[in-house]
């Protein structure tokens, strides 16, 4: 075994302990300190790029059945009327109510400063670094979610939670938080504990990382999470394997459970946007994920829903045409979601750029009107009472948040 | 090492394909209830023997990994399956990813980059996974006929964005867009596999970065060997290794030194992995890199000596609790990636709570149950470290309560888990 293990490192490095240097977003212990507000905050990244076109549909514009064949929309094709201009996807249906309730919004016609190269990646991380894009300038791994902690007194790392499986950028940065996945199971002895947390000492990433898990998983209910988790993945079936429609409601549960205690805001991903074929049938399963969060937030967070302010946001549009394989290619301008009981919602917020070949943005994609991160910044003034000139210097620096506001309730 | 732990061939699960596909046809239409369930009962084995084929990659490359008498090629098999990520799109032939990189990605790991990129590219696993296949030219003899079908630009600009130049590079919309009319013609032939369709074909020359190309398969192996030839690749490749292979945040002048051996030699890879070893700052004696969640369990299983053939033996229920289950808790799942940009370099995506806790929790529990014997923690403290264990962790290793915990708290160490 010794030779074996002398290749082991093909570099040929030392076994020196390594001392990483890397700098941690999770060096303070996890701590049971009240927040600083009352409110809570969900950010929602919706990664992949959602059509906003098919989603929050203008069908009152008649350009779009034209460049929409294999997409139908409108009323006829099952969406929901929402204002007489805009139609809601059928697969966000069952959000209906909230909308009459006015607790549910959108914007359109919306975009971060990102153009023309059009990655996912790169505009993911710009959506959640919140900052002004220059092409060819590095994007701040630094999310705007994290600058927002850094910019209020009395924060601790429960007060924010990064949840699920995806990085989540929008909350990476100096200020202390926490984050967990729900399923997974996490179960140590006391002295198991104390052995281990001596090991990692040494490293200020794994000693952190180690410390906040036993933390976190002190709190959960393991009957509740992991243990079924770990079961059903033994026994599963072949098709189950992706465990489809159950890890993001454990995900809104887990998020509403902390929201509940001293968390104040939660972010996490809803992943799967990327049309590019047969759109129609790849969109069904986001838009439930999506759905079943929100009413999953709803039920979860009780009389705190009435605290609480919801914003799903994706890194750009899609063509406003589609393309020749039923689905649509990487675009520009498109729609944001906003829920909760704390938003006047009930109304689509848009300054409609319009379809037409001369309206489009490079002739192919919806014209933003507005910048995403307005309708971001104005949602946090109204539930955390946030300075204007906060969200447009050290939140999302440079933005301009214009005449976007009156959000909240 | 892959010989002694083989994968079954691409066109095996094309020819599953072919019959799950041809199954659910007829059962669509049959109205006799016994050749229904008949029919129902043969797309359900298809799919568990489709399932059983993607379990076996699972373990056979752990096998490879934990065996391996050259752990680099096994390393770099895994570097450049992830740069060529291939994900689930099709039911079925997404069982076969890890036939896609035994045919296109291990018999090209040291020859040049552009006969590697050609491969991968021109994979049926690729096109159907970014939706080459379906994609027509907007003027094209097809697309004239089925005014409803028509370009899809996915591929195309994963190409230029992930595979070759890199998203920094000076490449616009417009190459996107005449790489993806250039790439029309690519595509799937249930039963048979890659097929060229002329009728798909885009009419006329198409211009990507400042080249024209005329159109054809051999047109389009042309620019993506100029592609290769692009000094943008070499740096995007260039630094792609030296962050895998060597630091998060490498050394510049590492970067600088692979990408100059990379264009020096035409693209050949082999001088550029040379390059990357040479370099002093490859030497450096901090363990800069945390292992991902495959490199992890597959070293821990090496420093267990455990049997690659009993790995290879494990049943499906098995497979599934200790290995599939537990590697994507860890933020890996296997051959079933977030996006084509594939797996995350730094350490801090790994090292989360949540990461740990999936790794603690395995190596705590996943030994035992994979190897059935248990070697004496205070001896496997020495082992698996090669005899540069910390006092601590020898002493931790010594005090735990079980077998079971000294060897997880070994595994679980920073120091077993960076490299």
């Amino acid at each position: 075994m010794a030779s074996d293990l002398s290749r082991r490192g093909f570099l040929g490095r030392s076994f020196a302990l390594g001392c990483s240097a890397a700098a941690s977003p999770l060096l303070t212990p996890v701590t049971l300190a009240s927040a600083p507000w009352d409110n809570r905050l969900v950010v929602i990244i919706l990664r992949g790029a959602m059509d906003g076109l098919d989603v929050v549909q203008p069908y009152g514009d008649p350009v779009l059945a034209e460049l929409r064949q294999k997409l139908p929309v409108g009323e006829a094709a099952g969406a929901h009327d929402l204002d007489g201009f805009f139609a809601l996807h059928p697969g966000l249906g069952d959000l209906m109510p909230l909308w009459r309730a006015g607790e549910l919004g959108f914007a359109h016609a919306v975009s971060t400063p990102y153009r023309d190269k059009r990655s996912h990646f790169d505009g993911q991380d710009l959506l959640e670094a919140g900052t002004g894009f220059t092409p060819g300038q590095p994007i701040s791994h630094v999310g705007w979610l994290n600058r927002l902690l850094q910019a209020v007194p009395g924060i601790e790392a429960e007060t924010a939670f990064a949840i699920g499986r995806e990085t989540m950028r929008v909350l990476e940065g100096p200020a202390p938080v926490s984050s967990w996945w729900p399923d997974v199971r996490f179960e140590l002895t006391p002295q198991t504990r104390q052995l281990l947390e001596m090991v990692s000492a040494q490293d200020p990433l794994f000693r952190a990382a180690v410390g906040q898990a036993a933390e976190i998983s002190e709190t959960l209910d393991l009957e509740a999470s992991g243990a079924e988790a770990e079961e059903g993945m033994e026994g599963m079936a072949p098709t189950m394997q992706a465990k489809p429609g159950k890890a993001h409601v454990k995900v809104a549960e887990f998020a509403a459970d902390r929201l509940r205690r001293d968390t104040r805001i939660a972010a996490f991903s809803i992943t799967g946007w990327d049309t590019h074929g047969n759109q129609k049938a790849a969109l069904k399963g986001p838009l439930a994920q999506l759905s079943e969060t929100i009413l999953t937030l709803r039920a979860g967070l009780g009389p705190d829903w009435g605290r609480t302010a919801v914003v799903a946001m994706t890194e750009f549009g899609r063509t406003a045409h589609e393309n020749g394989t039923a689905g649509t290619d990487h675009g520009t301008g498109g729609a944001m979601l906003l829920a909760g009981g704390a938003l006047k919602g009930g109304r689509v917020w848009a300054d409609w750029p319009g379809l037409g070949p001369g309206d489009l943005y490079q002739g192919r994609d919806l014209m933003p009107t507005a910048d995403v991160r307005a309708y971001a910044a104005a949602a946090m003034q109204g539930v955390f009472g946030l300075d204007r000139d906060v969200l447009e210097s050290a939140v999302f620096p440079g933005l301009d948040m214009g005449g976007v506001g009156g959000l909240i309730r | 090492m892959a010989a002694a732990f083989p994968v079954s061939a691409y066109g095996e699960a094309i020819a599953r394909h072919k019959r799950f596909v041809d199954a659910t046809k007829e059962w669509r239409k049959a109205e006799d209830p016994v050749r229904r369930k008949a029919l129902d009962a043969e797309r359900k084995a298809l799919s568990g023997e489709s399932h059983e084929q993607y379990l076996d990659g699972l373990r056979r490359n752990i096998a490879r990994a934990m065996q391996a008498e050259f752990g680099f090629r096994e390393r770099l098999t895994r570097f450049w399956a992830d740069h060529f990520t291939v994900g689930r799109r099709a039911a079925i032939l997404s069982d076969a990813i890890s036939s896609y990189v035994d045919e296109a990605i291990r018999p090209n790991l040291a020859g040049d980059f552009a006969t590697l990129l050609k491969a991968a590219v021109t994979h049926v696993a690729m096109l159907l996974y970014l939706q080459q296949a379906s994609s027509a030219g907007p003027n094209s003899l097809y697309a004239t006929k089925r005014p409803d079908r028509g370009l899809n630009e996915n591929l195309a600009r994963e190409v230029l964005e992930l595979h070759t130049l890199g998203v920094e590079a000076d490449y616009s919309q417009s190459d996107v867009r005449q790489l993806a009319e250039l790439f029309t013609g690519m595509s799937f032939e249930p039963g048979e596999g890659f097929r060229f369709r002329r009728p798909f074909v885009e009419p006329g020359e198409e211009t990507v970065l400042g080249r024209s190309y005329e159109g054809g398969l051999a047109d389009i192996h042309a620019a993506l060997d100029d592609l290769a030839r692009h000094p943008a690749t070499a740096r995007h490749l260039a630094r792609k290794l030296a962050v895998h292979f060597v630091d998060d945040t490498p050394d510049p002048a590492l970067v600088d030194h692979v990408a100059a051996a990379y264009a020096a030699s035409g693209g050949d890879l082999t001088a550029t992995y040379a390059a990357l070893l040479e370099h002093p700052s490859a030497w450096a004696p901090e363990r800069r890199k945390v292992r991902q969640p495959f490199d992890f369990m597959a070293a821990a299983l090496r420093a267990l000596d455990a049997s690659g053939s009993d790995l290879v033996a494990l049943p499906r229920g098995k497979t599934h609790g200790q290995l599939l289950g537990p590697v994507a808790l860890m933020g890996q799942s296997w051959e079933r990636p977030g996006g084509p940009d594939g797996l995350p370099e730094e350490a801090a995506a790994w090292v989360t709570p949540q990461g740990m806790a999936a790794r603690i929790q395995w190596a705590m529990r996943a030994p035992q149950a994979l190897t059935g014997k248990l070697p004496d923690p205070r001896v496997f403290v020495e082992t698996a470290l090669g005899g540069t264990a910390s006092a601590d962790l020898t002493f931790a290793a010594g005090a735990a309560a079980t077998r079971a915990e000294g060897i997880g708290l070994v595994l679980a160490s920073p120091e077993f888990q960076r490299r």
